[in-house]
């Protein structure tokens, strides 16, 4: 560690939290730009203007925008995203019930689909241009054109209607064994490496294959080193920067992802939540699942720029 | 791996890959003529119910089977590309054409005007886009011209950024210096200098950007927040038929097959038209 | 005695962008005998880099060898598998490449890299090839040969690299060593002390090797005999002394004839002339500009040049200099911080948006590379067209005149009008360049660079032309360059950058003799002559301090570092002024001054 890459770290950092607060305004922006009168949309037309009134002081909206924004704002700092319009309930409860199975969820496919898409962007790169490099090649293409609701009732299709093997909708709760592990989760997690896997992949062998095309690699074979040590020791360590990215990258596609298994297979996270808070317009709940999101991923691509920093030779030896 | 060894893959493969690059412009294809012809190639009025049960099968009579009133899943496919294809192609048209605009001229002005554009542009690129799209549609609502508007709003950024670098990277080779040190306009060196080197990269970005709009238009009706009934797009036709998927109804899959052979057409024309590593990088 | 290395009819196909498939090198062979060294020389696209690799049973991506065979001692490359290949390289056969900057492992120590092949084949343990290493770097004289190992290759100067790489070769006593152009990245001035390393390394060690280079003079000095090699063909092969007395194929005599640039006439003589181009007091660079208009990062400081009418001035330096930056601050593209550029009396304003049109037309620049100088999706009688349309306001007939005139005097034929630029070859792309400048009709041609991408029998056909445009035209002319042989044979004056400032200033003629400043003196010293015995008796290679430039800090004389001269406390302290010398020479040296 030295003072170059602490201040490139703080400077990541920096930009991050900047990021982060420049997304709650847009967010804000955009949601409070809203056509019409949310009270009057909650009570229906055939409420009262002292009713109407009412709600709008009880929600704040009485008060000028900026107002609004920079209580919101620190409501959102100090962890309190306000009640849902719907049920009245605090927000902050709502996530927090069902942020753990979305977690879970992620981070089981994480598990799986890292380890398989590094090995697949690997194995292709070291074999560029063999019959091995183009079906992995023309298989990730096919991954990423097809839209993940395809993937996830094909799944079902086979393996829940046809095969019988797992249920067709997850049902939290039964864990008592692996396999009731594996009955709730398989559906959710194959669909979601299934979109995920190739994204990462391509960009793995992508970043690969411009490093095995350097001069130092030709120079490895040209002194005798074998295809293990060429790889292993004289390239990867020159592609940790752009696989981070690549991980990161894929990792963030989870987050569009887990919407539409959410969704499909009926699992109580958080994106269902959201997706129901956007048909309820349930505004504040749709507000800090939004946030959410999108901490998340500037968490990932964060990481992954610290990754790249930590592992480039010309920072870290000055 | 011999390095003295042929690189590439010889025969049946090879032979397979070789009708794929004249089959999937001909699929693209089909479908843009489908998005204006639809209604009328349809064999039935795709709105009308049929005289036939619920989630039928691939029958003679109704090629791709009947969906959850009935009707006749073919016609409501094919009238369907309509919003698929025309929605996107818009947003798509919108979202490059600013792009290319705000690109061009970021590379050609610099300065203050550069960096203003980029750190907005690139702060929003931090917003996935599923998550931008549903508060969007939280916002304003799912009519069609709004839908049209979000999804370029989303894909602006990310249109903006490749464009930019193109330009810039054109921007930063000699002859653009010597227009320059003649003394040519802005205008004349963006669109005489530097806009002909972009044509590759920018068909090429437009091919994908209309990937990603369709597959994220078919998500978010997929969701029930994109078009909405009676309007149906292939999103919607998934959506609306997902309790014929204990039945193995063909409706449920047949309109996701749609979007795929779509996506993946235009996928693999790009890569023949322009090369593999057309789409690495690209956000 | 049975030669060492022997190729026969050796080809090698290779797959073109198109999906076709070409024979690029069509059935070369030679041999060398145990401890001579063969020169490959040829220019680009001569396959000379692919047979040297062929040697080692190694073919690029896309390439593949495919006839012939090649041996090399007891055994035959060419039928060994893949196992067999990696014990033969790096065992047997080594290699030192061109760019040593990339040919190191960013993420590994150089020791690590160095003793890799020694540990790879199991020749002897970690510490006896350290040891071994140590003793290898200073042969090579390279600094801090105890420490060296522990740095990263970005940390060590490019110069030291490039000598580190041979020890990397010569860690395992290969049998055969392959050079593949391994000082063309480098300044002249550094090269002179990695040709001295390795020449005294092949001697110590009667080393049998392969010298590939583009660079006749260079090879006189290192190889046995030489291989001249066209297309893929080989054209002659001689015993180097032969062929440099005696070259048989009409092809050795123009690549000598190219080496060696034979004095273009000047239209001018003598001195005087009125000056059309007055610089002083230019500093320029980048970042903000303090209050004194000095930039945050300068590139050039208080420059002060003047070019008579109808004159050619010389710039040159080693890269970063800032001699390319010269050339933009001129045309307005750089804004200089500080100072004036005067063109025939009057003062232009810095930058493009304050100078007239009339102004931009009177200077015009020719870029190095023609390929990037050319936008690739006009046609070339829209690229020379444009400046009449822009300047003259010429359309139709009359300006399809014009362009057909200049191509005329840039000697290029009337159909290349409606090619692209792409369509032409590298020295017809140089012309056209010209060809653009000289329809705006300028006062003053700045080039940079314009020969150096350039095979050297190209080059050679451009500076004739540039001499025959000066002679017809009456043009003056800024010629900017890395080479002194190409600014010699065409310029009337010569100015030398270092490190941003004008150390010197001399007509031409002075070069050969009366007394330089140290760098100049290096710098001719440097430059390669064609005779095998030029660098034993070169007294550059001992005019500078060994190990490189530390940086310096501010306020002294930028050659202080390197300078054999040089007087601390004096030198290191105050930058010396520009003062006049016998003979038309103007030197910044207070060492020169004091003798």
């Amino acid at each position: 560690m030295n003072a170059t890459i602490g201040r490139l770290l703080l400077t990541r950092l920096v930009a991050a939290i900047l990021t982060l607060w420049f997304v709650a305004t847009v967010v804000f922006v955009i949601t409070n730009l809203l056509p019409g009168d949310v009270a009057q949309e909650l009570l229906g037309q055939s409420a009262t203007p002292e009713a109407v009134a009412g709600l709008r002081k009880a929600l704040g909206l009485d008060l000028p925008p900026w107002q609004r924004y920079l209580e919101w704002l620190w409501n959102m700092v100090r962890g309190d995203a306000g009640r849902s319009l719907v049920n009245g309930s605090p927000v902050a409860g709502l996530i927090g019930s069902r942020l753990g199975n979305s977690l879970l969820l992620a981070g089981i496919t994480a598990l799986v689909a890292v380890p398989l898409a590094l090995a697949l962007g690997i194995t292709a790169a070291v074999h560029r241009g063999s019959v091995y490099d183009r079906i992995v090649g023309a298989g990730t293409v096919l991954a990423v054109s097809v839209p993940e609701f395809l993937v996830a009732s094909a799944a079902v299709l086979v393996f829940a209607v046809q095969l019988r093997w797992v249920p067709a909708l997850s049902q939290l709760g039964r864990l008592d064994s692996v396999l009731d592990v594996i009955r709730t989760f398989a559906l959710p997690v194959l669909t979601l490496t299934f979109v995920i896997v190739a994204q990462m992949a391509r960009m793995t062998r992508a970043a690969l294959v411009d490093v095995l095309s350097s001069s130092y690699i030709e120079m490895a074979r040209l002194k005798g080193a074998g295809q293990a040590r060429i790889v292993v020791w004289h390239a990867l360590p020159n592609a940790i920067g752009p696989i981070a990215n690549a991980i990161a990258f894929s990792l963030s596609f989870l987050l569009g992802g887990v919407i539409i298994v959410e969704t499909i297979f009926n699992y109580p996270g958080i994106a269902k939540l959201m997706v129901d808070g956007v048909s309820t317009r349930d505004l504040p709940l749709v507000q800090a699942c939004a946030m959410l999101f999108c901490g998340a991923y500037l968490l990932l691509v964060t990481m992954a720029d610290v990754a790249a920093i930590l592992a480039n030779p010309r920072l870290r030896h000055r | 791996m011999s390095s003295t060894t042929l690189p590439v893959a010889r025969r049946p493969l090879a032979l397979l890959f070789s009708i794929g690059r004249l089959v999937m412009p001909a699929i693209v294809l089909f479908w843009l003529a489908m998005a204006f012809f639809g209604h009328w190639v349809a064999p039935y009025d795709p709105a009308g119910i049929q005289d036939a049960d619920l989630f039928e099968g691939i029958s003679r009579k109704f090629w791709l089977g009947t969906d959850y009133f009935g009707r006749d899943m073919l016609s409501r496919i094919l009238a369907g590309a309509r919003y698929t294809v025309g929605i996107s192609l818009m947003a798509t048209s919108l979202a490059v054409t600013a792009g290319v605009l705000l690109g061009l001229a970021a590379s050609a002005i610099g300065g203050f005007f550069d960096t203003a554009v980029s750190r907005f542009l690139d702060a929003l690129i931090s917003i996935p886009s599923k998550m931008f799209g549903l508060v969007l549609v939280a916002a304003f609502g799912a009519s069609i011209p709004v839908l049209v508007l979000t999804l370029a709003v989303i894909y602006l950024p990310g249109c903006y950024r490749i464009n930019r670098s193109v330009a810039v990277n054109v921007a930063a080779l000699d002859f653009v210096a010597v227009a320059r040190a003649r003394g040519e306009s802005t205008f004349y060196i963006m669109i005489r200098e530097i806009l002909p080197n972009m044509v590759g990269p920018v068909l090429a970005d437009f091919g994908l950007r209309f990937i990603y709009v369709v597959l994220l238009l078919s998500s978010l009706s997929f969701l029930g927040l994109g078009v909405q009934p009676p309007e149906a797009d292939w999103g919607s036709l998934v959506r609306e038929n997902m309790p014929g998927l204990p039945y193995g109804a063909p409706a449920v899959i047949m309109p996701a097959i749609a979007i795929a052979s779509l996506t993946i057409a235009v996928n693999l024309t790009i890569d023949s038209a322009f090369g593999r590593h057309a789409r690495e990088g690209v956000r | 005695m049975e030669p060492l290395i022997d190729i026969r009819d050796l080809r090698i196909r290779a797959h073109t962008a198109e999906g076709g498939d070409i024979e690029i090198v069509k059935g070369v062979s030679f041999s060398v005998r145990r401890g001579e060294v063969m020169g490959l020389i040829g220019e680009s696209g001569s396959g000379k880099t692919t047979i040297a690799l062929a040697t080692m049973g190694y073919a690029r991506y896309g390439c593949r060898i495919a006839g012939g065979t090649i041996r090399i001692g007891e055994t035959m490359v060419t039928g060994l598998d893949e196992k067999g290949l990696q014990r033969l390289r790096g065992r047997k056969v080594a290699y030192i490449a061109q760019s040593a900057a990339a040919s190191f492992n960013p993420s590994r120590p150089i020791m690590a890299q160095v003793i890799e092949s020694a540990l790879i084949h199991g020749l002897m343990d970690e510490a006896e090839a350290c040891e071994k290493a140590v003793g290898l770097f200073r042969a090579m004289a390279i600094p801090h040969p105890e420490t060296i190992g522990n740095r990263y290759p970005h940390q060590v100067s490019g110069g030291q690299l490039q000598r580190l790489m041979a020890a990397m070769a010569l860690i395992t006593d290969p049998d055969v060593v392959i050079f593949d152009e391994p000082t063309t990245a480098l300044d002249v001035t550094t090269q002179i002390e990695v040709l001295k390393a390795f020449k005294e390394a092949i001697r110590d060690r009667n080393t049998t090797g392969i010298y590939v280079t583009h660079d006749l003079a260079v090879i006189a000095q290192i190889a046995d005999s030489i291989t001249v090699l066209r297309h893929g063909e080989v054209q002659e092969i001689a015993a180097t002394p032969d062929l440099l007395a005696r070259p048989a194929h009409e092809y050795s005599r123009k690549l000598l004839a190219a080496a060696e640039p034979a004095l273009r006439a000047s239209p001018v003589t003598g001195e005087a002339s009125a000056p059309l181009l007055r610089v002083s007091g230019m500093s320029a660079g980048y970042g903000l500009v303090d209050r004194d208009g000095m930039p945050a990062v300068p590139v050039l400081r208080d420059i002060e040049l003047t070019i008579g009418k109808g004159r050619a001035l010389g710039v040159i330096g080693e890269s970063g200099c800032g001699k390319s930056t010269l050339a933009r601050v001129i045309a307005g593209l750089t804004p200089a911080s500080r100072g004036t550029v005067t063109l025939d009396g009057v003062d232009l304003a810095p930058g493009i948006a304050g100078r007239s049109r009339e102004q931009l037309r009177e200077i015009q620049l020719v870029f190095q590379m023609a390929d990037t100088a050319l936008n690739p999706k006009v046609p070339i009688d829209e690229i020379i067209g444009r400046p009449l349309t822009f300047f003259f306001g010429m359309k139709g007939a009359e300006r399809e005149r014009r362009v057909r005139e200049l191509l005329d005097l840039t000697h290029l034929p009337a159909s290349v009008g409606d090619r692209l630029p792409g369509d032409l070859s590298g020295g017809q792309k140089q012309r056209v360049n010209f060809a653009r400048a000289l329809a705006a009709q300028p006062k003053l041609l700045l080039c940079d660079e314009v020969t150096s991408a350039l095979d050297t029998v190209v080059a050679a056909a451009i500076l004739d032309l540039m001499a025959e445009l000066r002679r017809e035209l009456g043009l003056t002319t800024m010629f900017i360059s890395h080479d002194l042989k190409t600014i010699r044979a065409i310029c009337d004056d010569i100015m030398v950058l270092y490190s941003g400032r004008v150390v010197e200033t001399m007509p031409a003629a002075a070069l050969e003799s009366g007394r330089h400043h140290p760098y100049a003196t290096l710098l001719l010293g440097s430059v390669p002559a064609l005779r095998t015995d030029w660098l034993e008796t070169t007294p550059a290679a001992s005019l500078q301090v060994q190990g490189g430039p530390p940086a310096l800090t501010s306020g002294g004389c930028a050659f202080f570092p390197r300078c054999l001269l040089a007087e601390p406390g004096l030198c290191d302290t105050s930058v010396p002024p520009l003062r006049a010398y016998p003979g038309g020479i103007e030197a910044a040296c207070f060492r020169l001054a004091a003798e």
